[in-house]
């Protein structure tokens, strides 16, 4: 498998999602597990299976072009200039005349392995040719039957893997960029999407919103696009991560990048209109991004700064500390391939009000739905679960059971059925 | 004897409006009027006015013969009397033929007979008022909302005076018994019971069309067949279901109407079977014995209980809260209170917060409104808060005239004895001798 990133470095539900999909497929007999991350930092848990970071293989120069890795993928400006070994010195050089010349090469260290940050920083697209190098070179010494790919930025890899292999490949869609973007389509990460999409054996996609944007947008045949619903762990260690409410009021908490794929906006706007109603109620917009100054100004501009609070991000155990004193969470995404946190949230005891346009609403029952620019609906779900108790109470009573029934056991069971259509 | 006692109910509600929680407080109308009218002329076509025309001309063809009775929900009579008065107008024909038998019912077809006795009798008599209005009858059979029955509610029933009520042949009150007898309250004997025989009544009401049914297609020929395999000592078949069966859940093309138009000839020409009014049958039938229900039953789904209506906390928290508001409302004379305090109670409301339809889809979803039944609660609440704001409202208006009146009072004493003062002040200054006639009046003004 080939994944971004994996817990505890993780930016978002991508690296969870790749985690409990891959301890769920662990339980399964006769399959073993290789999780290929960019970086590896050694501290993660890989009691069940086993995790390589791209920059600990060494890479054979020769192999790149003799397999063509990166054929088909000259739009990620990769020049072929290889220089095996580089001192610090010459590396300098070298990326001084890269910048001069406007080209770019691979620079391995010594004993030929590649740089790699695992972030999604500047030099990405090198990155991720360089990650599909390295998964050309493990695809020709290990030993394995199927690909599996975890979202565009290990597209390339999956293709170089299957070009090195002749291996099929399943390409597993977390999300596209039309969720990322908000519909402002990135040209070059659409190219890879779609490369991916076309050259896969199957397509995985995390919901049924998710697939239909794979067939719709990406015109991909739907018998090559399967759902398998991601899922959740169960909580650890509840009771320490229970936070002591400092005041009395209400919470109602946005949990998510503040983008516009995670409509911050309509949280901002129904909140406004349910604190013209009631004060006993305070809002926290957990998370950061780009809108984040555009919402604290706006919710100064409104004149609801004392009542709306902004954490920054959190990650780990804050999570669950933020749920621990939440009262409502809300996820009005525009577009959520699939949304793990309102599960995490209902797993807290959280009432959560997630929009239609989630894959998540399409398999949950006990949450409140509506359309993300119903703002009028989404203020009167929030007044109605702070104000009338037994509808918090059937959510809470009701919701955790819902979302434990969700496992990931399951979901690896139906990935491991798709890879049985291949692996006789 | 063997007859068949045939019963409808028609009823619709008053749906709510969309109801924003920013309306509490500044907004006092409840009501879907577009979406009521509309439904109402359009089930009013295709089923009120066909089906009763056909029932007329069936009633008139086999003369004396055929009998059929009717429970219209007060709820349902306001809503003919509005948009649709012609719909009235054929079931008051439909009652000069003398064939026809209403039932009393409550007004707003609510769920008021758990709730205690004051507001139900309430109703049931506002209804009673309305059935004597309309169809010039008084009523003597009572049929509760969706048929809800328990041996204390039948005991209500039977002090209130009714000689007979409708309910559910539900298996697991009668177990090995056969619903086909006349029954009695096990609390009041007097109170007679006629119970719904629901594998024949659902057959036409739920499975008529059902193309997958094994009695598909159903003819009259077939149906009077079943009714003749029934034991022949079985006295009496109750047919009860939905009006709206007719025209509305099975559509016309479906053949319901033709099926009915050929049921009674078919049943005169090929079975000993008769036709009877709720009160024929229990003026004429022996009771067999007595019914144990001590937990409330009804008609709805498999489990014949309550739980469609108050199975979940939101039901629950939403029928509790409307019922607190109870006394207040009695003790108002504010009418647009009353009534809406009437139409708030409708059972539908609670219906449509049932989240029973997870797994029992179709029925729940008939009509209703709401996408989710977290949605009706929400709305549904929202509504509640207003009302209850202007209860509280009217309740403590109440309060302070009260306290004017009281006020008043105590202002004309004060004058009262100021006078007396006065009078005695005067008295005192011309004879010392009245002394203990002042400590007297000092001690009066202390006690005021």
């Amino acid at each position: 498998m080939f994944g971004w990133e994996f817990p505890p470095h993780i930016s978002g539900g991508l690296g969870t999602a790749c985690f409990g999909l891959t301890r769920g497929m662990s339980t399964i007999p006769d399959l073993d597990i290789m999780f290929v991350v960019p970086k590896a930092y050694g501290d993660e848990d890989q009691s069940r299976f086993k995790l390589i970071g791209a920059g600990d293989v060494s890479v054979d120069i020769r192999n790149v072009r003799e397999h063509q890795y990166l054929k088909d993928l000259s739009y990620i400006e990769i020049n072929s200039n290889l220089v095996p070994y580089t001192s610090p010195e010459e590396y300098e050089v070298l990326v001084n005349n890269a910048e001069h010349h406007g080209k770019r090469f691979i620079e391995t260290t010594m004993g030929g392995k590649l740089n790699f940050t695992g972030k999604y920083g500047k030099d990405l697209y090198e990155e991720i040719a360089n990650y599909a190098i390295v998964a050309g070179e493990i695809a020709l010494s290990e030993d394995f039957d199927i690909i599996h790919s975890h979202d565009w930025l290990t597209y390339p890899a999956g293709i170089a893997a299957k070009r090195a292999s002749g291996k099929p490949l399943v390409i597993h869609v977390h999300a596209t960029d039309f969720d990322r973007s908000g519909g402002k389509v990135n040209p070059t990460v659409f190219e890879i999407e779609k490369m991916g999409m076309n050259l896969a054996d199957k397509i995985i996609a995390v919901s049924n919103l998710t697939r239909n944007t794979v067939i719709e947008k990406y015109g991909i045949h739907p018998d090559k696009v399967v759902t398998v619903y991601n899922a959740v762990d169960p909580l650890p260690d509840h009771e320490r991560l229970r936070l002591k409410r400092g005041i009395n009021d209400q919470v109602v908490t946005f949990l998510g990048r503040i983008t516009l794929q995670k409509g911050p906006e309509y949280f901002v706007q129904a909140a406004y209109k349910v604190l013209q109603k009631m004060d006993n109620v305070r809002f926290v917009m957990a998370g950061s991004g780009e809108l984040l100054e555009k919402m604290i100004l706006w919710t100064s501009k409104l004149g609801i700064s004392d009542r709306f609070h902004y954490t920054g991000f959190l990650k780990g155990d804050d999570v669950f500390k933020m749920f621990s004193i939440s009262d409502v969470y809300v996820m009005p995404s525009v577009s959520e391939p699939f949304g793990i946190s309102p599960l995490e949230a209902m797993q807290s005891n959280v009432p959560s009000i997630i929009s239609h346009q989630s894959g998540v609403a399409e398999i949950l029952k006990y949450a409140f739905k509506v359309d993300f620019w119903d703002v009028d609906a989404l203020a009167d779900a929030i007044y109605g679960l702070l104000n009338y108790p037994s509808l918090s109470q059937m959510f809470k009573k009701h919701g955790v059971q819902e979302v434990n029934d969700m496992k990931w056991e399951n979901s690896g069971k139906k990935v491991h059925s798709i890879y049985k259509e291949f692996v006789k | 004897m063997r007859t068949i006692c045939l019963y409808f109910q028609v009823h619709q509600p008053f749906r709510l409006r969309k109801y924003r929680f920013f309306d509490i407080g500044n907004d006092h109308y409840y009501y879907d009027d577009y979406s009521n009218e509309s439904i109402l002329h359009k089930v009013a076509q295709k089923c009120y006015l066909p089906a009763n025309a056909l029932m007329l001309d069936l009633i008139e063809k086999y003369k004396g013969q055929f009998k059929i009775s009717y429970s219209i929900s007060g709820i349902a009579m306001e809503q003919f009397k509005l948009y649709a008065p012609e719909v009235l107008d054929s079931f008051r024909k439909l009652a000069d033929t003398g064939q026809v038998e209403f039932l009393s019912e409550t007004y707003a077809h609510s769920l008021s007979s758990l709730k205690g006795r004051k507001e139900f009798e309430r109703q049931v008599k506002a209804h009673k008022a309305l059935v004597k209005e309309h169809f010039g009858q008084v009523p003597k059979v009572f049929r509760n909302t969706e048929l809800i029955y328990s041996d204390e509610i039948g005991a209500m029933i039977g002090n209130m005076g009714y000689k007979a009520m409708l309910t559910e042949g539900a298996k697991h009150v009668l177990g090995w018994k056969s619903p086909n007898y006349l029954y009695c309250n096990a609390i009041n004997p007097k109170l007679k019971l006629l119970l719904k025989n629901f594998k024949l009544s659902d057959d036409i009401a739920f499975r008529f069309s059902n193309q997958g049914w094994d009695g598909y297609p159903l003819t009259a020929e077939k149906y009077v067949d079943w009714l003749n395999q029934t034991p022949e000592n079985e006295e009496v078949i109750n047919l009860f279901m939905d009006y709206e069966t007719f025209g509305e859940h099975q559509w016309e093309e479906t053949g319901i109407f033709k099926f009915l138009e050929a049921l009674p000839g078919s049943v005169f020409k090929n079975s000993p079977f008769t036709f009877s009014t709720p009160t024929e049958v229990a003026d004429s039938l022996q009771v067999v014995a007595a019914a144990n229900v001590p937990n409330p039953i009804s008609w709805a789904d498999e489990e014949r209980d309550l739980t469609a209506w108050l199975g979940n906390e939101m039901q629950q928290e939403a029928f509790d809260k409307l019922y607190t508001l109870s006394e207040k409302v009695s003790s108002t004379d504010d009418d647009a209170i009353k009534q809406d305090f009437d139409f708030l109670q409708v059972s539908d409301h609670f219906y449509y917060m049932s989240t029973k339809f997870f797994s029992d889809g179709d029925v729940h979803s008939y009509f209703n409104p709401y996408d989710t039944p977290y949605d009706a609660f929400i709305n549904y609440m929202n509504v509640l808060s207003d009302f209850e704001i202007r209860v509280n409202a009217a309740a403590k208006a109440d309060v302070d005239d009260d306290v004017a009146r009281l006020s008043k009072i105590i202002k004309e004493k004060d004058e009262q004895l100021e006078k007396l003062e006065k009078r005695l002040a005067i008295k005192k200054n011309t004879g010392a001798k009245k002394t203990t006639a002042t400590k007297k009046s000092t001690s009066v003004k202390k006690k005021s």
